[in-house]
């Protein structure tokens, strides 16, 4: 997923006329099992996801029969399911937000050349090698929601820095707990944000920069004019990245909260937790709602990416 | 950049510096703490896993152990022993897999094109960002259907399939900014599409394949979400023999934290051994944006 989606824009070169000079049996033959494979695994599976999803197949055993759109209409007025999709909106935000800021803070830091940058940098973005599960259970110990003389983790430190009123009940708080949630996510993903913009800080060439300056920009000008606009792809990049991982919080909260924790509810934990009481057209429906809000995000992308490569 | 360094040490005097020394004085602060406020969970399970049984309360959180035992990280290796075991023998062969396909992959769509090479891109891309929710149940039937048993060799599968969409895009962007002129050469001296790929294209290759590797290699031992699905505590790779150990009832945080330590030691030192790599060819990526 890394590195990889900033550079889907970069297109092969195809010079004009080269295309078809040799047979086009051979590449197809080769690259065959990938797009069986793919057909099966992602285009197939999704339709008969989307047929599961239309079944009345709330038990363990065969459908008893086509419902349509009823157990979309069905989760959409279940406040739960409301409920845990406002977490959802809530979490992503937030978590866009923070990794940006963070990323785009530390490169900028770190793009002149300084002292020990490849260590900072290293710092900054070892959590990312770590997995969600064992995050999280150094996580949910430093996120800990007692207070006062039994708190511990960040509680006790902030009440040991005398910075009592910064103590809270991080996740378990009803209206805002899946906020708690996005700390650990940010901590874990701005590093990799910041690797994103640095890349993209060290792409703008440096005459662009002394020419803004001859021509009397100050600093603040240079930023708005030159370096901003020529971010902006790593930006949206990054946007696309991070938001759809975060559409699909999933890790984090199994090892913070748990599952049956309704204070962090998202609809992949839901989703799981109806397959697992056998509720199958629930669960494929709350699984096609969640592709939708990925969609929404990502085939846009997709598109302009494949635009651009036509018109090369 | 470096270019400016040397006349702001010249001439040293001119009022602008101290203005400049502050600004560094700040920017290293930020640094720092940025730093430490990063390592801060580090040094929570580095120090909690030396902690005895009595020394885990919350008056003592933030202090080094009173003693330093190693108790946690026994138990804890008896717990996730096997289970590394075992995600050893499912990441490896589906990294490797996983890379070689989309090596080939990559290769077709930028270098050995045939009509419509785009539009089978496109849709091979979109596979990367489904979230899996959305084939799961069918999923689950599939496997069983086609009779391949859960823990290590479904997750193989699962890894190497769902794994092709971004070993694909790695290696097309790789090979897309090596020279045409490559393969025409190649072409002329008259050799095939294998031949072309296995004599030119797959020895410079390596520095495509330290990245997909390293990432295939991180994803597939991180994963959760197959492993619940696919695998049991009895067969599952180390995440979930993790997140078993640490959700228990009675909270072992010593346990936990080692355990913890314990999983993510592979991932790290492959970070900290090829980082460089990483972050290079994250950058080689995106540069061109």
């Amino acid at each position: 997923m890394s590195s990889t989606v900033p550079s889907a824009v970069k297109r092969p070169r195809r010079p004009k006329g080269r295309i078809g000079g040799h047979g086009w049996v051979a590449p197809v033959l080769l690259i065959l099992p990938t797009v069986i494979v793919i057909g099966v695994f992602v285009y197939g599976l999704i339709g008969s996801n989307i047929n599961t999803s239309l079944q009345d197949r709330h038990h363990i055993g065969p459908s008893q029969g086509f419902v349509g759109l009823d157990n979309y209409r069905d989760l959409f007025t279940d406040d739960d399911f409301l409920y845990s999709l406002r977490n959802l909106l809530l979490y992503t935000a937030t978590f866009l937000l923070g990794t940006l800021c963070l990323g785009f803070l530390w490169a900028w830091l770190l793009e002149r050349k300084s002292r020990g940058e490849s260590l900072f940098r290293a710092i900054y973005l070892f959590p990312m090698a770590v997995s969600f599960v064992a995050s999280g259970v150094v996580w949910r110990w430093l996120l800990n929601n007692a207070e006062g003389d039994r708190a511990s983790g960040l509680n006790r430190l902030f009440g040991s820095l005398h910075l009592d009123f910064l103590q809270n009940p991080w996740w378990t708080n009803e209206h805002w707990g899946i906020l708690a949630i996005a700390v650990p996510a940010i901590w874990q993903l701005s590093g990799y944000v910041m690797a994103l913009f640095l890349a993209g800080f060290r792409g703008i060439p440096e005459e662009l920069r002394e020419a803004a300056r001859m021509d009397g920009a100050s600093e603040w000008q240079l930023y708005r004019h030159v370096i901003f606009p020529q971010l902006s792809p790593v930006a949206l990049s990054a946007i696309i990245i991070i938001g759809h991982m975060s559409l699909k919080v999933f890790d984090l909260i199994m090892a913070i909260a748990g599952q049956t924790n309704y204070t962090t509810q998202v609809p992949a934990i839901q989703m799981w937790v109806e397959f697992t009481r056998g509720d199958y057209a629930k669960s494929a429906a709350i699984g096609t709602i969640l592709l939708l809000i990925v969609a929404i995000l990502i085939v846009p992308y997709l598109v302009s990416t494949y635009r651009q490569e036509r018109r090369r | 950049m470096t270019t400016e360094a040397i006349p702001a040490a010249v001439t040293s005097r001119i009022p602008g510096e101290r203005s400049r020394v502050v600004g560094r004085t700040i920017k290293y602060v930020l640094l720092i703490g940025f730093a430490l406020v990063v390592l801060l969970p580090a040094y929570v399970l580095f120090v909690t896993s030396f902690k005895g049984l009595g020394d885990a309360t919350p008056a003592n959180a933030w202090k080094l152990p009173e003693s330093w035992e190693t108790a946690g990280w026994s138990r804890a290796w008896e717990q996730l022993g096997p289970a590394l075991g075992r995600t050893f023998a499912m990441v490896i062969p589906a990294s490797i897999i996983s890379s070689m396909l989309g090596s080939m992959n990559g290769f077709v769509l930028s270098k050995w094109r045939f009509p419509g090479a785009d539009v089978v891109f496109t849709l091979i891309l979109f596979g990367m960002f489904i979230p899996y929710q959305a084939v799961m149940v069918p999923l689950v039937q599939l496997m069983s259907n086609l009779g391949v048993p859960n823990g290590v060799p479904s997750l193989i599968v699962l890894h190497v399939v769902y794994g092709l969409p971004i070993t694909t895009l790695i290696f097309r962007n790789y090979y897309a900014g090596v020279p045409i002129e490559l393969v025409e050469a190649a072409r002329v001296d008259g050799a095939g599409m294998l031949r072309t790929y296995a004599s030119i294209i797959l020895p410079i290759s390596a520095p495509a394949f330290v990245v997909v590797l390293m990432w295939q290699f991180t994803s597939a031992w991180n994963d959760y979400l197959f492993a619940l699905f696919f695998s049991s505590s009895r067969n599952g790779p180390v995440t979930i023999a993790l997140n078993f150990l640490a959700s228990g009832q009675l909270q072992d945080y010593s346990a936990s934290m080692a355990g913890a330590l314990i999983a993510s030691v592979p991932t790290l030192i492959i970070y900290i051994l090829l980082g460089r790599y990483f972050v290079g060819g994250l950058m080689a990526g995106s540069v061109k944006g």
